[in-house]
Formats: C-alpha cells, structure tokens, sequence
C-alpha cells in the first residue's frame, strides 16, 4: 500500500496561499504575488503528477481494477453514531484524473494571468481568488463524501462569484456575477435535497459505501415509490439539479454566457475547463446509483445533456462576441459529456459512454482552455470581443493563430487530434444506445465544427480590418501556456482512458468504430467547408441565409429569448405574486409590530419626561411627601 | 420652674425661632447670621445635655468654621444687600403642607411612644475619656471611625481644591440656559 | 440636672428643627441657602442623638461619638458643597438652583 497521505497539502497549499495573498499581498508584495501564487500551483501541479504516477502505475489493483483509496480523513461532524461528515481525499481514477486536469490548466492560466493582467488593479487580489478557486476545485474532486463535496461545491460557487466580478466597478461584470451565484445556488438547493433525500435512505454520506455495486446503498435502493419514480430517482434527479446548475445545462444556463464578464483566464479556468464539468464530475462520481438504482435519472441526464448540446450549438452558430460563442460551445460540449454519462452503462464494454465522457472532459479541457486563452491574447491585441470588428490578424499574432487553430480543428473532431478520439467514443457510446441521441449528436458534430470555424474565420481571415494601432502578438507569459496547451489538445487524445478511467476501474477493450467515426469526420469536414465558404472571404452568404431564415436567425440570435422568459418569470410572476405578499406582510405586520412598539414607547416616554425637571427641589419635594405618605402608611394604615 | 426648665425654653424658642428665619428670611447674610444664632443655641443646649466637649466643637467647628465658610461663599457669589425673590407661593404652600405634616406626625409619634427611664448611673464625659476612646480599639473603641473620618476629610481637602479649582476658559453662559 | 425636662421635650424641638430644615431645602432658590437648611437638618439630628444618649444611655458614649462624627462629615461636606457651587457659579454666573437645570430630559 503507498502512502498518499501527503496529497492534503495538495488542498492545504492552495488554501494557504489564498489566505497569504488575500491578507498579506496587497500591503507588503503587490507585484510579487502573481509569482507567488504561479509558484504555489507548480508545486501542487508537480504534486498531483506524482500523484497520478503513483496512483496509476505503482498502486496496488485488486482482481484488474482501481481501488478508492481514503488518503486523508477526519471526522468533521458526529451527527448521530452512523452519520457523520468527514473531510477527506479520496483517490480514485476519475478524482486523479481531474487532479492532473485541473492543475495543468490551472497552471496555464496562472502562468498566463501573469501577463494577461499585468498592471490590473487587484492583482494580487486576482491570483488570492484564483488561490481560493483552486483550493475549492481540488476540494471539491477529492472530497470524500457527498457532503464535503457539497461545502467544496459552494466554495467553487463563490469564487466563481467572485471572479466573475473581479472588475467590480463594472456593473455589467457586478451583474453577472450575481446572476451567475443566484442561478448555480438555486440549481444547489435542488442538490442539497437530493443530498438530504439520499442520505436519508442510505444512512451515509460516503462515496465509498454509496457507490459500491455490491453495497447496501445501492441494494436498497428503488424502495419506496414517489410520482412513479423511486425514491433513489427522484433523489438522484435532484442531485443532478446541482449538477446542471453548476455545469450550465438547460435550463440553467443562462448565467454561462453572462458569466464572460470576468476577465478572460477566469473565463478559460473557471468556465470552460474544471468549475463547469463539477457537473458531469458529480455525476460520474455518483455514477454506480445512477445505474444501478436510478435509470430513469440517467435518461434525464442524456436527454438534458443532448438538447442542451444541440440548443447550444445552434445559438454559438449567430453570437458574434468571440467569448459568448466560446461559452456556448462549452455549454455544447457538456452536454456532450452528459449525454455520454446518460447513455452508459456500468463495467466493462457498457461502461464505454463513462470512459468516454470523462475522456472527452479531459481533452476538453485543455482546447477549451486554449481557446479561451487565444481569444484573450486577441482581444488583449484588438481590444475588442466582437468578431465582426476582427479580421486578418493570422498576419499579426501568428503563435495564437497556429494554436487557435489546432483547437478549432480539436474541437471539430479531425483526427490525429485529442478532439477526435474523445467525441468519437462519446458518439459510439451513443450510437450503440440511443439512434435518437446518436442523431442529435451527430448533427452538433457538425453544427461545432461550423461554428468554431466560422469563428476562426472571422477572426484570422475575412475582411482585412484596419486598427487603431496595429495589433501585436502577447508577451511570453501568455503564449507559453497557449503553446503548452495546443501541445496537450494534440496529444492527449492517446491517453489510453480505457485502461485507466473506467466505470469499474477495469480495463476493458475498445477499437475505432468506423462506421461511426467516418461520418463524423466528414461531418466536421462538412462544417468547415461552409465556413470557409462563408466566411474565408468576405461574402454575402451569411447575410443572406440569415435573412431567408429571419425568425430562427432572430430566435437564436437572442438565444431564443431564454433571458426574457426567465425575466418574465421572476419579474412578473415570482416577484408579482409571492415576493410583493411576502414584502407586505413584512412591511406592515413584522415591521409595523415593532414600529408600534417603538412609537409607543416613544408617546409614553415624551410625556411623562416632564417628570425629569432638572428641578432639584421638585425631586426633593417628590422624596420627602413620599417619604412622609410611606410613614403614614407604616405606621397607621399596615396594621 | 427650675432654672433649667427656662433655660431649655429659651434656647428652644431661640432655634426655633432664628431656624424659621434662617429658612425665610430674603436677605441671605441674615440668613447666615441667623443660623449662627441656631448653632450657637444648640451649643447651649449640649452644655444642658452635660456634653461640653461637643457643645465646644459646636461652637468651633460650627459657628466658627463652617458659617465662615459660609459667609465666605455668600461674598463671592451675591451681592450682600440682594434680595431674593420669593418664591412662588404654590411651592411655599405645598412645601409647608409637607413640612407641617411631616412635623406632627413625627411629633404624634413621639408622644404616643413610651420612653422607659433608665437607672443606671451617668457615665462622667471628660476629655481624658475621649480621647482614650476614640483612640481605643476595645470593645468602647471608635479608632476606626476616627481613621474614616481623617480619610474622609483628606479626601475632602483633596476634593475641594480640585472642584474649586479654574480648569480651562470658564463658560460665560450655558447654551440651555435660557431656553425655558 | 435635667430633671424636669422630659426627653419628648428635646425630641420635639429636634422635629421642628428638622422640619423648618426640609422646608428650607425646599423653597429656598441659592444654593448657599438650601446648604444652610442642610445644616439645620443635621443638627436637629445631633440633638436627637444626644438627648437619647443621655436619657436613655448614660453609661454609654455611642450618641456622643456619632454627632462628633455628624460633625465632621457635616464640615466635609459643606466644604466639596462650597467648592461645587463656587463652581456652578463660574459655570452659570448664577447659582439660583432653579436655572441650573442641564441634567433634564
């Protein structure tokens, strides 16, 4: 057994680190915090590849699987004999998996913060936050229990929050990152009864126990019917509820595009690569009751995540802010990953669906990252975020343009990339299970390569657009980690996922799926194609086709008017008919109780103040006749 | 009548009389007067009780420390011919009423009580006596009144100097004054 | 020597005393004055306490003692009371305890 009991400072570095930057930094080391907070996270990232090596290749499996290994706990809360809440680290493949994840890019953008927000006022209190947003994203993939992971879950929410409205002087960046905390919490009230429910029925709070095939938790389960789901199912819906919040599912996504009011690295950390996957994390992680217990929450998740892919993708393909079509195809890609989770089964081959969406959340990840990253190194060259004020800049910013455009072609599924052999087995997964979701699917394959391309395009081709000054490539700082991570989109797709992250911990055997992964190819190839039609040079196609389908261009242009009808529903029904009876009620019978009180008290006390004279003799005179009527009393009438 | 029966009445019709005019009369320098003749009559009164070390500290202390200070204070503060305005007669009435109340039920209280005689024989107060006493910590001891005492006057010393005592620009005039 | 007096007598002079005292203190406007009621209150009360010393406690000392300390405090006091009203007067320019009046509602 290998002792992994030093993987807490993993969580306690980063910890630290934010609580030094967020004391310390801004009054003794303004300018050195951003080196401070890198250097942290190169340790913590060195760490988790220790980790992982060991984990992976030196760890003991038994009967050809991964064990969950318990590296670090303590009991937090004895809530009755059985119940209690530990904080912990557990290692298992996924939690690794995302342990190396999360600090490569998390590095990246430390490394490219560097640059990216040199001079910026608060930029030690910037890295403070990216700190704390480590500290809860590790927190959260390596909780050991659902509660933990529960507290780690709304830590993230936080500093997402408070990222977000990093340029708090901003109001658009101040409302978007209330939107973004209200809407991820709301979806949260639906995890922590879903949490309630299951361990109301289970009795533990552990990963372990929850999810063993074997184990109580799982046996137990259906019980008691409610609405005709069991009790599991609806338990396990509600956890999901969690999930779709945080990972920008429909209908809980209209904070995601928003949310790009941060500055651009947050943006590529926060919502693109680790906090928006918590999501599909949490699902794998819960993933045995899923599919032991609970498949008809697993059909939700695949429904959920193919139309919010497919829902996605059609509104990235009319945004013209280069983050908010990058947000969109994150919010595409999630969907991907869930509809991949929805579609699974458990062990072995079944298990393909699993594999493949924690594959695809890797690979994700780092051309996610980089592209979020290229665009900021763009917009830091043209000040703008919008791709019709672009065009041309392949000449001015050559490394982005090489790096954006191994993304683009990543995320369009163009072998050898990573891209290609994660979303391949994500279709594969889906064409064994579901014709239906495979078609959706299949049809968003080509809808992403389209709009990355269309996006490209703009950006690097199209018309040449002359600026104000002329546009210059970012400083080392930032493409380092741009170059880095192209290097990871391209060769991250050989990763053997298969014999490493698996429903079971097995290995199990996979092959190119030809008759699925030659479709898609073309599929991608197709959306190119259009692209480069429609946008290589400048051209009147985009125009036209926009005008000949004038009502689904405006629907999706204005994302089909999710924003108003979530607007319409709290403003006019929420706020008409509950929030203004509540205020009522707490204006004029909380409030006026305690006024009435108040108001009396004063009446009472303004007349009879003239009691307090100052008068020395009248307090005298009030002494010695009661003095004398208390004699009077005692003497004669108390007999 | 015994010539101690008159000398009792006449020193009780002095302190009544000159303690009525002390309290009524509208020129405060005969006030104080007034309360000298009162003090000095008491003084009378404790040479009757065969107290003379008392009536000597009454005479001292009293008529002449303290009225001093008194007049002392008088000269600083008012105009010695000044006239008070007298008071509002609804004040007089209501305090007299009190007064008067307070008297003859205090008075009524004294008569209907039965004081018993005592036989036992009077103790001779002379000086060596008292001194002994209140420097005795017997059981007749009063030495640690007599500290309290000196503290107290220490104190007092202290106190006085420091109240009297200019600090900082005197306000010629408080701002609430005259808002009545 | 005293026979012929009866204690009431004594008793009943320190009452009237007394209350020519409060009734002082309570109509008199300067302060100097309502200190000289004081006065007559505290020594109404040094006569009480004698005559009963020497009436019903001959062979004790305590009724002495205690106007001699009766004394003393009354001499403290009227000293800090001096001291005060000089005071109020620098204050106010007057010390008619009718207009010092700050400590009011």
């Amino acid at each position: 057994m290998i002792n992994f009991s030093y993987t807490i400072w993993i969580l306690l570095l980063p910890f630290l680190m934010f609580l030094l930057l967020g004391l310390a930094g801004h009054k003794y080391f303004p300018k050195l915090s951003g080196l401070i907070g890198t250097g942290g996270l190169a340790v913590i990232t060195v760490l988790s590849y220790i980790t992982a090596f060991k984990y992976f290749f030196t760890s003991e499996k038994v009967e050809g699987a991964y064990q969950k290994i318990t590296a670090f706990n303590i009991t937090w809360l004895q809530l009755t004999d059985k119940l209690h809440i530990d904080l912990g680290v557990l290692l298992d493949p996924i939690s690794v998996m995302m342990l190396v994840m999360i600090t490569t890019v998390s590095l990246m953008v430390h490394i490219y913060s560097l640059g990216y927000m040199k001079g910026e006022k608060g930029f030690e209190r910037f890295f403070a936050f990216l700190s704390l947003f480590s500290f809860s994203m590790l927190g959260l993939v390596l909780a050991t229990n659902i509660f933990q992971m529960y507290i780690f879950w709304e830590l993230v929410g936080v500093s997402s929050f408070l990222l977000i409205g990093f340029y708090y002087q901003k109001p658009s960046a101040v409302r978007a990152s209330k939107k973004a905390f209200i809407v991820t919490r709301f979806a949260d009230l639906g995890f922590l009864i879903g949490i309630l429910i299951l361990s109301f029925n289970t009795r533990t709070f552990d990963f372990i126990t929850l999810t063993d095939p074997a184990g109580a938790a799982i046996a137990q389960g259906g019980g008691i019917a409610f609405m005709g789901l069991s009790v599991m199912t609806w338990s396990m819906i509600f956890v999901f509820m969690g999930g779709v919040g945080k990972s920008a599912m429909f209908p809980f996504h209209i904070w995601l595009p928003d949310a790009m009011e941060g500055p651009t690295p947050v943006s590529a950390l926060i919502h693109a690569a680790t906090m928006v996957v918590a999501g599909v994390y949490l699902v794998a992680r819960m993933f045995p009751i899923y599919a032991f217990s609970a498949p008809a929450a697993l059909d939700v998740v695949a429904y959920v995540g193919a139309f919010s892919s497919l829902f996605a993708a059609v509104i990235a393909c009319t945004q013209t802010d280069i983050k908010r079509v990058l947000a969109y195809s994150t919010m595409s890609q999630i969907g991907y990953m869930m509809l991949a989770l929805g579609v699974s089964g458990y062990g072995g081959h079944a298990g393909l669906g699993y594999m493949a969406s924690m594959f695809h959340l890797f690979t994700h990840a780092m051309f996610k990252a980089l592209l979020f990253l290229g665009a900021g190194a763009i917009i830091h060259a043209v000040h703008t975020n919008y791709m019709t004020e672009m065009g041309g800049l392949r000449k001015y910013l050559p490394i982005t343009h090489m790096t954006f455009l191994i993304a683009c072609l990543t995320i369009a599924g163009i072998p050898p990339l990573s891209g290609f052999f994660s979303k391949d087995e994500i279709l594969a997964a889906a064409f064994h299970n579901n014709k239906l979701l495979f078609a959706v699917e299949y049809a968003v394959a080509g809808l992403t390569a389209f709009y990355m391309f269309r996006l490209y395009f703009s950006i690097f081709w199209g018309k040449d657009t002359h600026y104000h000054h002329t546009p210059h490539e970012a400083p080392a700082t930032m493409t380092i980690p741009l170059i880095v991570l192209a290097i990871g989109s391209v060769f991250t797709g050989l990763i053997p996922f298969n014999e490493l992250v698996t429903s079971d911990g097995k290995v199990f055997e996979t092959e190119l799926e030809l008759i699925v992964a030659i479709p898609s190819v073309l599929i991608g190839l197709l959306g190119i194609g259009i692209a480069f039609v429609m946008y290589r040079k400048e051209s009147e196609i985009p125009d036209k086709l926009a005008a000949t389908f004038k009502y689904g261009y405006k629907w999706a242009y204005n994302k089909f008017y999710m924003d108003e009808l979530y607007l319409f529903v709290t403003n006019k029904i929420i706020f008409r008919y509950i929030s203004e009876p509540v205020a009522w009620f707490d204006r004029h019978i909380v409030d006026g109780t305690m006024n009435a009180i108040a108001s009396v008290t004063q009446n009472v006390s303004f007349r009879i103040r003239g009691f307090q004279s100052g008068q020395l003799q009248k307090y005298a005179f009030v002494f010695v006749t009661g003095a004398i009527m208390l004699a009077i009393l005692f003497i004669y009438l108390w007999k | 009548m015994a010539s101690n029966q008159i000398m009792f009445i006449l020193f009780a019709a002095m302190i009544i009389v000159f303690s009525v005019l002390t309290v009524t009369s509208r020129k405060i320098l005969r006030a104080a007067v007034y309360l000298l003749f009162v003090l000095v009559s008491t003084s009378g009164l404790y040479f009757m009780l065969n107290y003379q070390f008392l009536a000597a500290v009454q005479l001292t202390l009293y008529a002449g420390g303290i009225v001093v200070l008194i007049i002392f204070s008088i000269l600083l503060t008012s105009h010695i011919s000044q006239k008070f305005e007298s008071s509002g007669w609804k004040k007089n009435v209501f305090s007299a009423i009190a007064a008067i109340t307070g008297a003859i039920l205090s008075i009524i209280t004294i008569l209907d009580y039965k004081f018993s005689a005592t036989t036992e024989a009077a103790k001779e107060v002379d000086m060596r006596l008292i001194g002994k006493s209140l420097l005795s910590v017997d059981y007749d001891g009063y030495v640690l009144p007599f500290e309290v005492i000196s503290v107290l006057l220490l104190a007092t010393m202290v106190a006085a100097i420091v109240i009297a005592k200019k600090s900082g620009p005197a306000k010629t005039q408080s701002p609430t004054l005259n808002q009545e | 020597m005293n026979t012929g007096i009866p204690i009431q007598y004594f008793l009943i002079l320190a009452t009237i005393m007394f209350f020519t005292g409060v009734y002082g203190f309570l109509t008199r406007r300067n302060l100097i004055t309502i200190l000289m009621s004081v006065e007559l209150i505290l020594n109404s009360v040094n006569i009480n306490f004698l005559a009963f010393n020497r009436y019903l406690y001959p062979n004790k000392l305590e009724g002495m003692f205690f106007s001699l300390f009766v004394i003393a405090v009354a001499a403290a006091e009227v000293a800090v009371a001096i001291a005060i009203i000089i005071n109020i007067y620098r204050r106010f320019t007057t010390i008619n305890v009718e207009d010092v009046n700050e400590m009011k509602f």
